[in-house]
């Protein structure tokens, strides 16, 4: 199956109804959309804000071998990823992910995979800006994240 | 002597003191590993940066490397700690 592939690395917001209705047009075969957005949070009022810092060039090209390695494991008929960088105030969108296929099995799985993995190849990093107006540190990397993107590689 | 482009990315980048430089590398026998090690001499900040070698992880020409990765031929090499995208 030719998957249709969108990645974009932008700094610009993004509309989450434009995006879904991309994934399912053209709509004859497309059973099942299942989308993703990842938030900046406040962590109960300790952030301002979150900068996304990353590798220009590389994030696209990682995100793209992901999505690559999504689509060898499920027939997906199109599938995106939309990641921003630059400051986020809590409650803006910073990911969006997007998979369509006929069954839904497909779609929620290529979905889960393309973020697990997201979170542990895609070249970005978070630093915090604290309500107390100082900048705060970078946040690190959860063991979870691995652990979320090793189970993928015990199934076929 | 092998001119060769490094990158660095987040707190590295901040504890490096610059985003990007050219350096000459004994290019032909050296693995990431290796390279860091070469770097941490340079100074405090460099020593900072790569003090805990688990949380710094490098690409080779934008793709994932390991630390026993060669930089053989190699354009640019990035420096980062463990992504938190998403």
């Amino acid at each position: 199956m030719t998957t249709r592939i969108t990645v974009r690395i932008q700094a610009d917001a993004f509309d989450v109804a434009d995006e879904t209705d991309a994934l399912n047009s053209p709509n004859e075969d497309v059973g099942a959309v299942s989308t993703f957005i990842g938030y900046c949070r406040s962590e109960g009022g300790r952030l301002n804000a979150l900068e996304l810092e990353h590798y220009p060039g590389m994030a696209e090209d990682e995100i793209k071998r992901v999505v690559d390695e999504a689509c060898t494991r499920w027939p997906l008929s199109s599938a995106s990823v939309i990641h921003r960088y630059g400051v986020m105030k809590p409650g803006d969108g910073i990911v969006f992910v997007g998979t369509a296929s006929t069954h839904r099995a497909e779609a929620f799985a290529a979905c889960e995979f393309l973020m697990d993995y997201l979170k542990t190849r895609a070249p970005f990093w978070k630093k915090e800006y604290r309500a107390d107006g100082n900048i705060g540190d970078w946040v690190e990397a959860k063991s979870d994240d691995d652990a979320a993107a090793a189970r993928w590689t015990s199934k076929t | 002597m092998t001119e060769i482009k490094i990158v660095y990315f987040a707190w590295v980048r901040e504890r490096v003191g610059v985003a990007e430089e050219i350096i000459d590398v004994p290019q032909n026998d050296l693995t990431v590993e290796a390279l860091a090690e070469l770097l941490s001499q340079r100074d405090e900040g460099y020593a900072l940066a790569f003090e805990n070698p688990k949380l710094v992880r490098a690409a080779i020409d934008r793709v994932h490397a390991k630390p026993s990765d060669m930089i053989a031929g190699a354009r640019e090499i990035a420096f980062f700690p463990p992504m938190t995208g998403g």
